[in-house]
This record gives C-alpha cells, sequence and structure tokens, in this order.
C-alpha cells in the first residue's frame, strides 16, 4: 500500500504497538535547553534512573540567555540558576553534545541542530519545545514535547505516541517578489486557523514548496504547529542533500551515498491517502502581518484591522473584541499607519543567515526611524553570527541603528532581558503574538523579516514591495 | 501519577477559545526548576492587576473582577468548561502544572491543542472533549446555578451534572487506560526493556551512518 512520508517515519520508527492507537516509538536526537529540562532531571535523580542513550543528546542554554556581552555574567539569580543547573545535569553525560552558554557554538537548539548536521532525514527529533518542527524540513520526525516527556525519553529512548492523522497543504505556483516563506506559513494560518491542523502531521508539497531554501521551509516546518500541527514535513529532495553535504555531523563520504539512497526514499508515494488536503497558489499569497493575539488573527499589510461587529459568531466576535482591546487598536486602522516602538529580527522561526542577508540588503545605507525605542537583530546560533560578521552584515545592521546582539531565544518569548513593555507595540520576526508573549502589555506584530526591516527604517508598519 | 477514576467536584467556566498556555502559566514563572509552585500564578496576567514575580506571596495581590475565574462561587472548582483549541502554543508542562495545583482535575473543551492534552494526561487531568451545543447548554447550567456539581466518570465515559441527564464522552482508549492506570510510566515503558535494545541494535546495523554522529 503507498505510504506517506509521515507512514514511513512512524513505521520505522515502531518497537511495539501498544494498544490500537498507540505505538512505542524509538527516539534518535533528544534537544534539551535550561528550561523545560531541570524537573526531569530531578525525575530521573529522585528514583536513581539512568539516561539511556548520552549520545542521543544534543544540549544548549537558550530560553533565558542574555544577547548581550557574556562577561558581564548573567544577571537574573533565576536564569543563572537553570543555566548552572543545565550544566549541572549535563556534566555527568560526557557522550552527550553539550553547547553551553556562553561557548562559540551557544544559540537557540532549532538553529544549532541543523547547520551542524545532526538533523538528518528519518530521524526522530524530540526537544521540550513547541518549535521542535522546524526540523521537519529535513524530512524528520521532530515534534515538541512536556518535561515528563524528557524525563520518559532520558530514561526509555522512546515515547508512547498516538498517530497522528496525514495532512497535505500543497503549494502550486511561486512566490510573488516581496513574499517570503514567513508570509506562506501566516496564509496558511489564516487559512485554516490555528487549530486547523489539530490531531495532524502536515506535509508540504508542491513546486512552491520545492522551490524554497532549506532555511525558508525550517520557517514553514517551525509555524506549522501555530496551525495545530503535531508536525510539519517536506520531502527529500536535492536541496536537502545539498544542504547537509559536508556538514559536521553528517555521514562520511564513505557512507555518504548509503545514506543518501535511505534519505530519498523518505518522500510520499504516488497515491498515498491523506485524510485531509489543501491546494493554494503561491501566487496569491501577499505579505501579511497580524493584528491581533493569536497568528490566525493576520491580515495583508495593505488590509485594515478588521471589524468584530461583522462577525455572527458571538464567541468569535468577542476574542475579537478582546484582542482589539489589547492591541490598542481599533476597526478600520490602516495596518500601514501603525506606529512602532521596538523592533526584533530573530527567533527560531527567522534567524538564520539568509533571513539576515534579505534584512542586510534592504537597510544598507539606511537609517532606522527617529522614534524606535530599540531595534534588535539577534542571530540564532554562533555560526550565523559569525557568517554575518564576515559577510559585513553586522556593520550594515550598527550603522543602520540596529543593535546587533548574541545568539538566543530572546525576545520571541522575552524570558530574558529583552522584552515589551506594556503598551509597546513591535514589528516581530517571531511566531507568537500572544498576550505579554513578548513581554507583560507588550503588543507584537508577526511579519517576514524583510517587512520588518522596512518596517524598521520607517517606523511604521510597511509594505516590504514598496522597497523593492 | 494518581490514578483518576472519577472526579466529583464544583465546575468553573472560561468563556473563551484559544486559550494559549503563555496565557494559562506565563513565562516569567518558568523559570523555577522545581515542578510545584505554579498554581498561584496560573492565568497571572488575567487574574491579578499587579505584574507578578516568581517567589512572591499571592495572597495579598489584588484580583482582576472582571476575570470570570476569580468568581468566589469557582474558587473551590475542579472541574473546567472551556471551549475550542484550549491549551495552544507552547508545549510547556508547567501549564497543567498550574491547573493541577489551581484544582482542576478534568477539563472539559470543545477541543484542545495536541501537546496540551498529553500533558494534561501525563499530570491525571482529565482532557474531555464534547460538541459545542453540549459545553453550550452545561457552560449556562453552571452559570446560572450558585454551585454546580458535575461528576466525571471516566470509566463509564460519563459526565452527569447536577442537573440534566448524563452525557457520554468519547476518549481515546489508550489515554482512557493511561488515565486510570495511573502509576509510573517509565517504569510501565521499561517492562519493554528487551524489545527496545533490540530495536535500536538493529537501527544501528540498518543506517551505519548514525552511529558516527
Amino acid at each position: 500500500m503507498p505510504s506517506t512520508l509521515y507512514d514511513k517515519l512512524w513505521e520505522s520508527h515502531k518497537i511495539h504497538d501498544l494498544d490500537k492507537d498507540e505505538a512505542l516509538i524509538y527516539i534518535d536526537k533528544h534537544l534539551i535547553n535550561e528550561v523545560t529540562s531541570p524537573q526531569a532531571f530531578a525525575g530521573m535523580r529522585a528514583k536513581s534512573r539512568k539516561v539511556w542513550s548520552e549520545s542521543s543528546i544534543v544540549a544548549t542554554a537558550d530560553h533565558n540567555t542574555p544577547t548581550t556581552d557574556p562577561e558581564a555574567g548573567v544577571s537574573d539569580d533565576l536564569a543563572r540558576a537553570q543555566i548552572d543547573a543545565l550544566d549541572d545535569n549535563l556534566k555527568s553525560l560526557t557522550g552527550a553534545e553539550y553547547y553551553p552558554y556562553p561557548s562559540n557554538e551557544q544559540g537557540i537548539v532549532h538553529v544549532i541542530g541543523p547547520e551542524l548536521g545532526i538533523t538528518q532525514p528519518g530521524l526522530t527529533i524530540v526537544c521540550g519545545d513547541s518549535h521542535t518542527s522546524t526540523h521537519g524540513a529535513f524530512s524528520a520526525l521532530a515534534f515538541g514535547i512536556g518535561t515528563s516527556d524528557v524525563e520518559h525519553v532520558l530514561a526509555t529512548q522512546t515515547l508512547a505516541l498516538k498517530k497522528s492523522k496525514n495532512y497535505r497543504i500543497s503549494v502550486s505556483g511561486c512566490l510573488p517578489a516581496g513574499v517570503y516563506a514567513k508570509d506562506l506559513a501566516l496564509h496558511v494560518i489564516k487559512r485554516i486557523g490555528t487549530a486547523g491542523a489539530t490531531g495532524h502531521v502536515i506535509e508540504f508539497t508542491g513546486e512552491a514548496v520545492r522551490a524554497l531554501s532549506m532555511e525558508a521551509r525550517m520557517t514553514l516546518c517551525n509555524m506549522a504547529i501555530e496551525a495545530g500541527a503535531r508536525t510539519g514535513l517536506v520531502g527529500v529532495d536535492e536541496t536537502t542533500l545539498e544542504y547537509l553535504k559536508d556538514r559536521p555531523k553528517s555521514p562520511s563520504q564513505g557512507l555518504w551515498p548509503e545514506a543518501v539512497h535511505y534519505w530519498t526514499s523518505l518522500n510520499t508515494d504516488e497515491g498515498a491517502l491523506f485524510h485531509k488536503s489543501l491546494a493554494l497558489d503561491a501566487g496569491e499569497v501577499v505579505p501579511l502581518v497580524t493584528w491581533g493575539t493569536s497568528p490566525e488573527m493576520v491580515v495583508s499589510v495593505t488590509d485594515v484591522v478588521p471589524n468584530p461587529g461583522l462577525i455572527d459568531d458571538p464567541i468569535r466576535r468577542a476574542g475579537f473584541e478582546r484582542a482589539l482591546t489589547y492591541m490598542g487598536l481599533e476597526p478600520g486602522q490602516r495596518m500601514q499607519d501603525l506606529r512602532l516602538d521596538k523592533v526584533f529580527i530573530g527567533s527560531c522561526t527567522n534567524s538564520r543567515i539568509e533571513d539576515l542577508r534579505i534584512v542586510a540588503d534592504l537597510v544598507k545605507g539606511c537609517r532606522i526611524a527617529e522614534h524606535l525605542k530599540q531595534a534588535l537583530i539577534v542571530p540564532g546560533s554562533g555560526a550565523v553570527k559569525r557568517q554575518a560578521e564576515k559577510e559585513g552584515l553586522d556593520k550594515i545592521f550598527i550603522e543602520a541603528g540596529f543593535e546587533w546582539r548574541r545568539p538566543g531565544c530572546s525576545m520571541c518569548l522575552g524570558m530574558n532581558e529583552d522584552r515589551l513593555l506594556p503598551g509597546e507595540r513591535c514589528a516581530s520576526t517571531s511566531n507568537r503574538n500572544f498576550e505579554g508573549r513578548q513581554g507583560q502589555g507588550g503588543r507584537s506584530h508577526l511579519m517576514s523579516p524583510a517587512m520588518a526591516a522596512v518596517s524598521a527604517l520607517n517606523g511604521l508598519i510597511t509594505d516590504v514591495r514598496e522597497y523593492l | 501519577m494518581e490514578s483518576s477514576v472519577s472526579v466529583t467536584g464544583q465546575a468553573a467556566v472560561l468563556d473563551r477559545s484559544n486559550v494559549d498556555t503563555d496565557a494559562i502559566l506565563p513565562k516569567q514563572f518558568m523559570k523555577s526548576v522545581k515542578r510545584t509552585g505554579f498554581g498561584q500564578f496560573a492565568f497571572d496576567e488575567w487574574r491579578y492587576l499587579d505584574a507578578g514575580i516568581l517567589g512572591m506571596d499571592c495572597s495579598k495581590r489584588q484580583l482582576n473582577p472582571d476575570f470570570e475565574l476569580n468568581q468566589r462561587k469557582y474558587q473551590n472548582a475542579s472541574i473546567l468548561f472551556t471551549r475550542e483549541n484550549f491549551g495552544c502554543g507552547s508545549s510547556r508542562e508547567h501549564a497543567p502544572w498550574a491547573l493541577s495545583e489551581l484544582g482542576f482535575r478534568a477539563i472539559i473543551a470543545i477541543s484542545f491543542a495536541d501537546i496540551f492534552e498529553r500533558n494534561c494526561i501525563k499530570n491525571g487531568i482529565i482532557p474531555i472533549t464534547l460538541s459545542a451545543s453540549e459545553v453550550d447548554r452545561l457552560m449556562f447550567l453552571v452559570r446560572t446555578s450558585e454551585r454546580f456539581i458535575v461528576v466525571v466518570d471516566l470509566a463509564e465515559g460519563l459526565i452527569c451534572p447536577q442537573k440534566g441527564e448524563a452525557i457520554s464522552f468519547d476518549m481515546n482508549e489508550s489515554a482512557r487506560k493511561k488515565l486510570l492506570r495511573g502509576g509510573d510510566e517509565i517504569e510501565y515503558t521499561l517492562g519493554f526493556y528487551d524489545e527496545i535494545k533490540e530495536f535500536e541494535e538493529r537501527r544501528r546495523q540498518r543506517l551505519p551512518w548514525l552511529s558516527g554522529q
């Protein structure tokens, strides 16, 4: 019977059928951060349990680490305690790969994994972080888990999982100029909603997806969770192989042909069945920007703030009204008239070198708006930072008035010092515009790095197409 | 984890869709390395008028009178009624830890986000989905009663409100078994020790490039 890519990944990791709807699944790689792991390690100690496979672990501190000069140390005692706990917990695990704060390789775990070649097709990858879906761009079955599951994987290298359903989103045509993978991701969420893919794994297919770089595919899969999906996937092709070649942890030359042979089988078979399908035309995607407090509250940048009065469903209408109040907006206001206080370019969604090159092209020789209180550019990893500096991008950013920071999750979730103050409005390349996400009372507008770049220059939410 | 055979208790209503885990337990409280102490900060930015700090004494903080869960009649609630996509967003298990500490043993919603639902089961909180019309009807009864008691019988798959007929609910078999069984899931999985070891060895042989990683 023809299988989907997800079916193949599932079957190849199935150890035992536990129930008619549940199986014990083997986990290849376990990414660990400082915030969602301490209780799991404590649980292991309490029961005197041994870590099953040290070599499956890749750990780094990213969520609450400062992005300023590391020599100043971590001033937040609580954050320091979590970073120290990670150091302690990894100390005895000599077989694990650990990139501690503030080493050269430390950064966002979802950026580090792919760039080191740790993320490979056909693997199962888990992490106590919902944006683990990012790695699905490589045909890896990658998803976020809670801390109890972190402990379960540490102790058993498995998870008892219910199989998700298959959802195919095929995108024909090609994305217009000024429209990026981030816009495509927001377009999907606008279309199906933040619960549209609940219970499903999304496989992105079609010529527009095939045309995307690995970095853009990562952005797309990263946001699959915001559509409710367990994860996102893209089948292996030449682009995947090209990216993986010669990465530090990629298969050695001798084993490369064998690996490639297996990896190229990781595509959906002709005629495989999907529980749900959606066909989209990339030519219809426009630059999008969120207006509200959920990623599905999103409109074209040329649009106005929607009017809840036009919504029939009273629950949905109340949600819109609450979002408008929180965001300090009135129905009918033009998105492009919204004045910004801060700009954040970074996060596991958009902090890779390609994102930074797009930003640099747009801001080169320009200055950010005078009234902005802060415009941050936070590279995803040490490697991204070094590459950007090698290309001179850091100088372009600094001359334009941006702050060039050290890698980390930073203002995406505001666990470190980088955050919004109450009422501050921010153009952000991150993934969530929830209430308080980037700082209590902060107002986030999600958009592509290109849109955030020109919005920083203008000080207002701005259509990047005017700058092309 | 304790087994969750049935829950009898006061019901409360949080009449919103898409309640995300950032709202259930804001990130400033995730800096704890412990599994406990989160209940007092559940829904912090909606529940209180001031900004919360981890470790503070919440008993003196001013409650937001407009937040529906702050109503006096809901203070000892153990069953929460809410709407679509409850628990969306971040995978933080701190959200169900906080809800559990706040006293909730069952959550009845139109739908749940996948990771949150799984995290609930891991913590003995029973996640139940009902149709929008059933949720509407029960929410109305809870809201208009001074005290509304509901019995959730997991073994029978029944919700018995103090008024009206019992409602049956579906739950996937593996989730129901896990909740009924309780206990240490790791211990249970380690029962498959030999099978896991054999699988691992076969995988190593078939995909030799993984060993060098």
